[in-house]
Order: structure tokens, then C-alpha cells, then sequence
């Protein structure tokens, strides 16, 4: 009875999420769906000019996907080799002892709230920034790249950390039996192994990246156009969102561009998603 | 087996609470007020709602943010009492209010000077209308050509869609876009902190978020205060609005007349905004 009881429970709450997912997906079209009509769909990705409260007014988005795409990349950059690094020094090098502390150290990394990251990146990293390059503002896509950057570490650190774990002790055995020493062991052995994992993390990370909104709206600068360099600011999708929803006019074509850009946002991390998914996939059944 | 138990105990509870949770905030909602909208007036709406209820015992308001638009749509949903708003009420969304049978009656309860702020080591003092929308549109970019020393202006502004940024366009850019390389922030601190770690930069902010990390600049040779707000000679000064369902009634007439009076209007000044009274 009990027992019955229970599995109600669970797939009622499973059937929730389900729910939930397929009522955001809906009302995001819904609401979004207006603008393609009215802008174009080519005019509105295309657009290079973003001036949503202005007589008439700009719905062109190709900067903001460009300062998404510009400090997600920038932000696994400056991930991939720290998360990875650490994640091979925690599971293969570290002293017991030492890995009993580094590992949470690392994943508490993942609990301080995104707010703390911006306030940082706004009040120490960004003066920092500007003063080592000696450029105008140190609120720019560099900046926001290295906090989103470190607010991945730990994601890809600990998916990457398990993933190597996991790898059977007797490949490494066969590899030192091969006279590999432990250099070329991880390097050539056991990392491959761990791929799908690794990559796995790597994809988590650019998801939570490319959805980070609180750093990016405060440190990226926000303003709207397609940086030349990476020292000049940005305007992430997320912040265009977070920052204009709030006052916006519900019903008018600049709320319809808002949740235009939430689509756009929802595909580009569904289609990664996917082909990731894909790929290991693939390679597991290889 | 146990902790599965234990488990599905702590969610019916959880679910049990949050239904009595919800059915006691429905049987006390004849004495509350729903305040929502602009974050510019939600410390003015906080404070006072805080020394309104400890006059009131009986009554609670809750004050939420979120942005004027969200304020006065709630207001025309029926979902608050009171509209917050940095602005006044657009057209279209008067019409889609007139539709549903609410009638958004406009309390001015504060005014909100912007002040134009620059780095204190700034030696640029005094800037014309005119010159500080050229620098907005990008017309102007070295502070030389406004008798400072030969570097780039950084340009920060509001986020699009803040009401600050809206009276700012409508008062000093007069219709033309600001410039795209300008940096746009999204709170009124975020700003204030900006300014005060880049020397080269020019933004603008509330009255009450001034302080001596930035240096407020005269506009047409008139400095912000409280005194040049309030008898116009400022002209970078906007009204606050409280925006209820026709003229106020009741117990929100209470809250309003307590805004505006002389306890509130302290209120008002203390949160660093102009009193109206």
C-alpha cells in the first residue's frame, strides 16, 4: 500500500516536471511567436540594431546572439583547461587527503550564487581589467567571459572528475604494463576513455553559461553591438531579457521581441543538447 | 523503506502547508494591500508601507518590484492595489485598462532628479543640454570637446526599457537613439559603482543614489538638489507615481494620504528622492 503509494507520488511529480517543461516551451511560443511575423525572421536574427524602445523602434538581435556566443566561448576557454586540469589532479595525482579537501572546495564553487560572482566581476575584476589593458571600461566581454568561466570550473570539474574515476583500474594497469608512464597514461589513455563524460560536462558547462543571466547583466556591459575585439562590450541575450522584461509593455512588439529571444536562446541549447546526446551516443555503442 | 517514508511524510506536509499557507492569506486578504511596480519607487513603497503598518496593526501590505510596466499591468489584471510607476501610464496600456473596467488614477507622491554623474577626478564641472546629448548620440567623444582633458568618454546609460532611460531619452536625447557603443546597466548602483571605477566615464542616476565616490555635474549651470527639483529650474527631473483603480477609497486612500503626508514625505527624503509636499 505503501509502496503503491509512493510510486504515485514519484510519477506525479515526474509528470509535473513534464508539465512544467511543455508549458514553458508553449507560452515562450505563444508569446514570442508574434514577433517573426511582424519584424521577419531574417530581419529580426539578422538585425544588427537593437533599439527596442525607440520611435521606430529596432528588433535586431545578431548582436546580442554574437555577445552570447562571444563570452560562452570565452567562458570555456578559460573553463575547459582549469575544470579538466583539476578534475585530473583530484582523481589521478592528489593525495587522498588533499582530494578530501580540494574536491568540495571546488564544488562549492558551484553553490556561491551568481550574484556574488557579478559583484566581484563589477568591483574588483573589472577595474582590474581595464586598468591592466588600459582600455576605456573594463565591463566587457573578457570580464565576463573569465567570471562565467570560473562559475563553470566546477561542473565541468566534477562531471569530468567522476567520468575519470569511473575508468577501469586494469586499462591503467594494462597501460603501465605497456611502460607508459603516468603522464601518458592519463594523457593518452585514461582521458580518452573518459571522453563522453568530459564532454558531457563541457556541455552542462556552455548550457549553464550561455543561461547565465546575473553576471553577464552586470559585467558584460550591455551594450548592443558586434565586438571587434574581445575587450569591448556585449550584450548576452539572457541580459537583454532580464534587464528590459521588468519595464516592458506586456502585449507590445518589444516584450514579443524579449520572448523572441528566449526562443532563440531555448534552440540553440536544445539543438547542443541534442547533438551532444547524439555524439556519445554514437560512440558508446561504437 | 524508512527513509522513503519519511520521505513522502515530509512532502504531504510540505503540500499541506502551503495549501493552509494559501487558504489564510486568502481569508485575510479584505485587510491587505498589494503594492507592485518600478524598482525606483519600491524603497519609497517599502519604507512607508513598513511605517504604515506599525501605525496599523491590522493591515499588511505587501510591496513587491519588478518594473513599471509590470506594476501597472498587474494593477489592470486586478492583481495589485497599488501600481508603482517612474513614469506615466502609456496609451496603450490606458486602453487595454479602460477595457477591463479599471480606471488608473495617477498619485504623484515624489520627484526624481537624474543627476548626471562623472569620476570625482573628472575636471569637467558643467555641461549644456545639448552637449550631453551630443555625447549620448556619439556626436561627442573625447572630453576635451567639453573642456576636459583629451580621453574617450564612456558613455553609460540605463537599460532600454528602465523608466530612468525613458525619461532621460524623452528629456535630453529628444527623440534621437542613444549611441550603440553605450554601456547599458541595469540598476541605478550598478551605474553609480561604473562611474566611480572608470575615470573616463559619464552616466546618470537618481538623486538619491548620489554620494561622494561620483561627482554630480550642473546642467545648463543649474546642480542637481532637492530645492532646483522641485521649483523646475533643474530640468532633468521626473514625477513618481503611485497608480491606483480610480481615485483612491478606503483603505488605499488611507496608505496614499499617508504617503503624502508630512511623516511620509520624511519618508520620501530619507529614501533620497524630492518631496512633493
Amino acid at each position: 500500500m505503501k509502496e503503491k503509494l509512493f510510486k504515485y507520488v514519484t510519477t506525479l511529480a515526474a509528470l509535473c516536471s513534464i508539465i512544467f517543461l511543455f508549458g514553458i516551451i508553449f507560452s515562450i511560443f505563444k508569446e514570442g511567436y508574434p514577433i517573426f511575423r511582424e519584424v521577419g525572421l531574417f530581419k529580426f536574427l539578422g538585425g544588427k540594431s537593437w533599439h527596442p524602445t525607440h520611435y521606430p523602434p529596432d528588433f535586431g538581435i545578431l548582436s546580442l546572439i554574437v555577445g552570447s556566443i562571444v563570452v560562452t566561448i570565452g567562458a570555456l576557454i578559460v573553463s575547459i583547461p582549469l575544470g579538466v586540469g583539476s578534475a585530473i589532479y583530484i582523481a589521478e595525482l592528489a593525495h587522498p587527503r588533499i582530494k578530501e579537501i580540494l574536491k568540495p572546495l571546488v564544488e562549492l564553487l558551484a553553490g556561491v550564487p551568481s550574484v556574488i560572482y557579478g559583484l566581484f566581476g563589477m568591483a574588483f575584476l573589472s577595474p582590474f581589467i581595464r586598468e591592466l589593458f588600459d582600455i576605456p571600461t573594463g565591463l566587457n566581454a573578457l570580464t565576463a567571459s573569465i567570471i562565467l568561466g570560473i562559475m563553470v570550473v566546477p561542473i565541468i570539474s566534477s562531471i569530468s572528475e567522476d567520468a575519470i574515476t569511473s575508468v577501469p583500474k586494469d586499462i591503467r594497469e594494462a597501460s603501465y604494463a605497456l611502460g607508459a608512464n603516468k603522464w601518458e597514461t592519463i594523457i593518452r589513455v585514461v582521458l580518452p576513455s573518459a571522453k563522453s563524460g568530459v564532454i558531457a560536462g563541457v556541455v552542462l558547462g556552455f548550457g549553464r553559461a550561455i543561461g547565465e543571466t546575473m553576471v553577464v547583466l552586470m559585467v558584460s556591459g550591455g551594450a548592443a553591438i558586434i565586438p571587434k575585439t574581445i575587450l569591448e562590450p556585449v550584450r548576452p541575450m539572457t541580459s537583454a531579457i532580464a534587464a528590459e522584461m521588468g519595464e516592458t509593455i506586456m502585449g507590445s512588439s518589444h516584450l514579443h521581441a524579449l520572448f523572441g529571444i528566449a526562443i532563440v536562446l531555448f534552440i540553440i541549447t536544445l539543438v547542443l543538447n541534442m547533438t551532444t546526446e547524439l555524439v556519445i551516443k554514437k560512440r558508446m555503442t561504437k | 523503506m524508512v527513509k522513503k517514508l519519511k520521505f513522502s511524510l515530509l512532502v504531504f506536509t510540505s503540500l499541506a502547508a502551503t495549501i493552509f499557507l494559501a487558504s489564510t492569506s486568502l481569508y485575510a486578504a479584505s485587510k491587505k494591500i498589494t503594492i507592485t511596480g518600478s524598482t525606483t519607487v519600491l524603497p519609497i513603497a517599502q519604507r512607508a508601507a513598513e511605517a504604515y503598518m506599525d501605525i496599523h496593526k491590522d493591515i499588511s501590505i505587501s510591496v513587491r518590484g519588478g518594473g513599471s510596466g509590470v506594476g501597472i499591468a498587474a494593477l489592470i489584471d486586478g492583481r495589485a492595489d497599488i501600481a508603482d510607476a517612474s513614469r506615466p501610464i502609456k496609451t496603450k496600456e490606458l486602453k487595454t485598462a479602460r477595457e477591463k473596467g479599471i480606471n488608473p488614477y495617477a498619485n504623484i507622491v515624489a520627484k526624481d532628479g537624474i543627476a548626471v554623474v562623472v569620476h570625482p577626478d573628472n575636471p569637467v564641472n558643467v555641461l549644456s543640454l545639448e552637449e550631453l546629448k551630443k555625447i549620448y548620440t556619439g556626436e561627442i567623444t573625447s572630453w576635451k570637446e567639453v573642456g576636459g582633458l583629451s580621453k574617450p568618454i564612456v558613455v553609460i546609460s540605463r537599460d532600454f526599457a528602465s523608466g530612468t532611460f525613458e525619461v532621460f531619452k524623452k528629456l535630453v536625447l529628444g527623440g534621437a537613439k542613444v549611441k550603440d557603443r553605450a554601456l547599458m546597466l541595469a540598476s541605478n548602483k550598478a551605474v553609480a559603482t561604473t562611474v566611480t571605477t572608470t575615470p573616463d566615464a559619464i552616466g546618470y542616476i537618481g538623486l538619491g543614489y548620489l554620494s561622494d565616490n561620483v561627482k554630480a555635474l550642473k546642467i545648463n549651470e543649474v546642480m542637481p538638489t532637492n530645492e532646483t527639483v522641485n521649483d523646475d529650474s533643474y530640468k532633468l527631473a521626473r514625477p513618481l507615481f503611485m497608480y491606483t483603480n480610480g481615485k483612491p477609497k478606503g483603505l488605499i486612500k488611507s496608505f496614499i494620504d499617508f504617503v503624502l503626508s508630512l511623516e511620509g514625505q520624511k519618508i520620501i527624503e530619507e529614501a533620497g528622492f524630492v518631496p512633493v509636499k
